[in-house]
């Protein structure tokens, strides 16, 4: 989401004067020069919330770390990316996170980066839910319960399954605001989600914990194709995934046009044992940017449900187009 | 934007609260009850109701004033009329500890158990309250209490603050049981006036008037002197009061003590219009207590340092954020802006010069976050009050996004003496680097605590002594506040100048003094203050979010499991990476004072 023009200023990037171009970021200038840099709340298609920190770098003259995803290249200015106090605070982030968040689903980007830092969460203790029912404690800003030195608190809690479309698991919220932004202005304008609460206590909300189905939610799944950790997901990969028949490398992946209307938006339809289990649109795309819209996102299974058209007689396969609209 | 809103409808009260601040809803787009024949036809809402954002925060409070929580119906009606999406909204509320989005009873007691008040009192009162009402949270005949954190009284442990639907909020001090109890039963207890040790002595700048000059009367504050300063400064003109203000080598005095002439100078050279000016009042570091001071003895000095502020700057509306745990405070600052007002000190025409300049007081809702200035700007613009990313500063981009001068209190009552006598004279008093007299808040294990005024450069010692008649006895000192540092008896000779306590690893902070005696529980002050900073970060990154819960583990296991240094080193680590990575000041210095007690030997175990 940055402005870029054709003017070009020179930083020294880890010792190397390298050109970039004016208005690029920090990450930008670390992407181009190939330097594999660690983002979590970073989307390319959202604004910069800066609020994981995971990808801070070292800038002379500044005594805090700065994140890289959002700081814009300044002439002159020298950056290093590989300091010791890089990798600590970043060694640092991700235990935080692992040792309070379920990590699992998200990318082998992540893991790969937890390897590179020598991430070990298991030094904060063992694992433990927050006292009573992280819900309630949202509305109670500046009170938490008795701290038990033992353990390691965690965002642990229970699943919120309230719609057919979607299902929410914020033990693996990392709290990036990626879904609130989606929802929000950057994409969708319907600002179903918000932060609520404060502190560790903090997590995405709508308003008096409603379900999906009575708030602002239109079911558009931009939040889900944001979310990095698999905190809110379909429910068809959902169920996939509990009954362990989950196969990402045995999913085929066909790029297509949503046809619901003229708008033009570009389907990637992730294909496993000949059923449709997923849609996204690729990111680079300049109509969707990676957003769709619910017909788009879910209105797939007339697809399924329409009989091989080439095995089938005709009179059947007209029935079951009639009867799926 | 979609706005969808569930079909829970406001009480009739809640509706009056939510009018009562935001003007009768002229459509029932916008909430109206009556449908008019417009209204079938044109829909209110869109952008000249949008922009009223910044009154959501505003409308919250005054729900949570007259009805004591925010009901579902409420929220509603408050977000048709501002055209806020109720998610956001509820996001907004349950930012805030003094605003409640479930139901509670009109009563609610706040009972300080900060480190200024448990050591002193605190304790005591607590289990007193325990034995006679009931445990925290408790309800009993429409009153509840519940523990907080600082609310500014520290030198008068220990303290409360009531909460009191359709009634003024008070606060109790130097509180016992009895009046504890007869405050949850409903009884009105009057309010303590303001004291400070020093009242009437000759030499003080800034505290001149605390005690003597009604605080209350505009005219008595004229005969005092008032308004001499604000007719200087318009002979003077804007550029000459910003050289003043740069000579003077005024800094500020909320904490980061950066220059306030380099702040002005940006926004009065700025081209882009308007420009704001915050005062910041939202006085919340635990141990501090001398903007309060100011605010309830000496309210027009603030008004005038801000009237002069803005016409150095050109900014023509202003904002006095003050913290919500101050009614006493907010109800005389109200006073004196509507007096001031009244009598055209403030307005279309400031005393017929011609410059436009007015004064929105608005109230913080329990949050110490809020003190940090890009925080503060987003909680006046009705959002959560979660830190800005620096750049841009506020001189550039602040408040709705314009140029923006932001100064605390006590920096600003600086400000009058400055354009009277010349900055080079105030550049006299104090060290070339330390210019001027500053406030401490000094509290704790002292005899006399209170505000007191001393000129920069006086020693700690110095300073404690005029407390104090035994400082041989004070053991520790936690200088600073929470986002300080504690310092040892053998540290007593520093010189209370910024230049000073940078060489030595502290900061002077917001001026915050506590004393500990040789048999203080310094673990418990320690727990209290891992606490504290759990408990008021804003949670939006991720160091201090859960940095500040596993430092809080780390302490308790390291003071309960035989001081092991792996804990130890782990609290160190926690607070590089809060240090090095957190967005804002609170992350910053969330680990500070627990160091710096572990480092002083103060915790037990290895230094």
């Amino acid at each position: 989401m940055t402005e870029v023009t054709n003017r070009t200023v020179t930083i020294r990037l880890d010792g190397t004067d390298v050109e970039v171009p004016e208005g690029a970021t920090l990450l930008d200038a670390c992407r181009s020069e190939r330097i594999d840099t660690p983002t979590l709340c970073y989307s390319d298609v959202l604004h910069p919330v800066n609020a994981c920190r995971v990808c801070v770098v070292e800038v002379e003259g500044s005594r805090p770390l700065v994140p890289a995803c959002s700081r814009t290249v300044e002439a002159g200015m020298v950056v290093q990316t590989d300091t010791e106090r890089v990798r600590h605070s970043r060694k640092m982030v991700l235990e935080f996170l692992g040792s309070s968040v379920d990590m699992s689903y998200a990318s082998a980007d992540v893991h790969g980066w937890m390897d590179r830092y020598q991430v070990d969460s298991g030094r904060y203790g063992p694992p433990r839910a927050p006292a009573g029912d992280r819900d309630e404690r949202k509305a109670h800003a500046g009170h938490h319960g008795q701290v038990d030195g033992f353990t390691a608190e965690t965002v642990a809690q229970p699943e919120k399954v309230d719609n057919a479309l979607y299902m929410r698991d914020y033990s693996r919220c990392i709290t990036c605001y990626k879904c609130v932004e989606a929802c929000g202005e950057d994409a969708q304008n319907t600002f179903a989600l918000t932060v609520a609460g404060r502190g560790f206590d903090a997590g995405i909300s709508t308003e008096y914990d409603f379900a999906l189905g009575d708030s602002a939610c239109v079911f558009c799944g931009n939040c889900i194709s944001v979310c990095p950790t698999g905190a809110i997901m379909f429910r068809s990969e959902h169920e996939l995934r509990e009954a362990g028949l989950w196969e990402p490398d045995e999913q085929h992946v066909t790029r297509t046009v949503c046809s619901f209307c003229g708008v033009g938006c570009n389907l990637d339809l992730h294909v496993q044992d000949n059923r449709i289990v997923k849609v996204t649109s690729p990111q680079d795309h300049d109509v969707t940017r990676g957003h769709l819209c619910i017909k788009g996102r879910f209105g797939y299974d007339y697809v399924q449900q329409l009989p091989d058209p080439l095995t089938s007689p005709i009179d059947e396969v007209l029935a079951a187009a009639r009867e799926s609209g | 934007m979609d706005l969808r809103f569930s079909e829970a409808e406001p009480s009739r009260d809640e509706r009056a609260a939510v009018d009562a601040v935001l003007g009768p809803p002229d459509s029932t787009w916008v909430g109206a009850t009556e449908r008019t024949a417009g209204d079938t036809r044109l829909a209110h809402v869109g952008r000249r109701i949008r922009e009223r954002r910044d009154e959501l925060l505003p409308a919250l409070d005054a729900v949570q004033s007259q009805i004591g929580w925010i009901s579902e119906g409420a929220l509603m009606h408050i977000c048709r009329r501002l055209a806020v999406p109720p998610a956001e909204a509820y996001g907004v509320a349950t930012f805030y500890a003094l605003l409640s989005v479930t139901e509670q009873p009109p009563r609610v007691l706040h009972v300080c158990d900060d480190v200024g008040c448990r050591g002193f009192g605190a304790n005591e009162l607590i289990a007193g309250i325990e034995e006679q009402f009931g445990p925290e949270g408790t309800v009993v005949d429409d009153a509840t209490w519940r523990r907080s954190p600082c609310i500014g009284q520290c030198d008068r442990a220990p303290a409360c603050y009531g909460q009191i639907a359709g009634r003024d909020d008070t606060t109790l001090v130097g509180a016992s049981v009895d009046d504890a109890i007869s405050m949850l039963a409903g009884t009105d207890v009057p309010h303590p006036p303001v004291e400070i040790p020093q009242r009437g002595q000759a030499g003080l700048r800034l505290l001149r008037r605390v005690g003597v000059v009604d605080p209350s009367d505009l005219d008595a504050y004229r005969a005092d002197g008032g308004y001499e300063a604000l007719r200087r400064a318009v002979e003077l003109g804007p550029a000459q009061i910003v050289r003043e203000i740069k000579d003077a080598n005024l800094r500020g005095r909320g904490g980061a003590a950066f220059p306030a002439g380099v702040k002005w100078e940006a926004v009065a050279t700025a081209t882009r219009r308007p420009k704001y000016l915050i005062c910041n009042a939202d006085e919340s570091e635990p141990g501090t207590f001398k903007d309060r001071v100011i605010m309830e003895g000496d309210p027009f000095a603030i008004i005038e340092s801000m009237t002069i502020a803005g016409f150095a700057t050109g900014a023509e509306q202003a904002y006095f954020y003050i913290r919500g745990e101050y009614p006493l405070a907010t109800r005389r600052m109200r006073h004196a802006i509507d007096q001031a007002r009244r009598r055209g000190f403030l307005g279309g025409d400031v005393m017929g010069t011609g410059f436009a300049f007015d004064i929105d007081l608005r109230r913080g809702q329990g949050a110490y976050i809020c003190g940090e200035e890009t925080a503060l700007m987003n909680s006046i613009e009705g959002r959560r009050g979660e830190p800005r990313n620096k750049p841009p500063f506020p001189t550039d981009a602040g408040l709705f996004g314009q140029p923006t001068v932001i100064n605390n209190v006590e920096t600003l009552i600086n400000v009058p003496a400055i354009v009277a006598g010349g900055g080079p004279v105030y550049a006299r008093i104090g060290t070339p680097d330390s210019t001027g007299t500053r406030l401490f808040c000094l509290s704790g294990a002292v005899d006399r605590p209170g505000v007191y005024e001393v000129e920069s450069g006086t020693t700690l010692r110095e300073l404690i002594s005029l407390a104090h008649d035994a400082v041989d006895q004070i053991s520790a000192v936690l200088l600073g506040g929470a986002a300080g540092a504690f310092v040892t008896a053998d540290r007593l000779d520093l010189p209370l100048t910024f230049e000073d306590a940078r060489d030595a690893g502290l900061g002077l902070g917001s001026g915050v003094v506590m004393a500990f005696g040789p048999g203080a529980d310094m673990a418990d002050a320690a727990r209290r203050i891992a606490r504290f900073f759990r408990d008021e970060s804003c949670g939006q990154c991720v160091p201090c979010r859960v940095g500040t819960v596993r430092v809080e583990e780390a302490l308790d296991r390291y003071l309960s499991n035989g001081h092991d240094p792996t804990d130890r080193s782990l609290i160190d680590e926690i607070d590089r990476v809060m240090k090095d990575a957190s967005i804002c000041g609170l992350g910053h210095t969330a680990g500070t004072a627990i160091r710096s007690a572990l480092d002083a030997g103060l915790l037990g175990g290895a230094r």
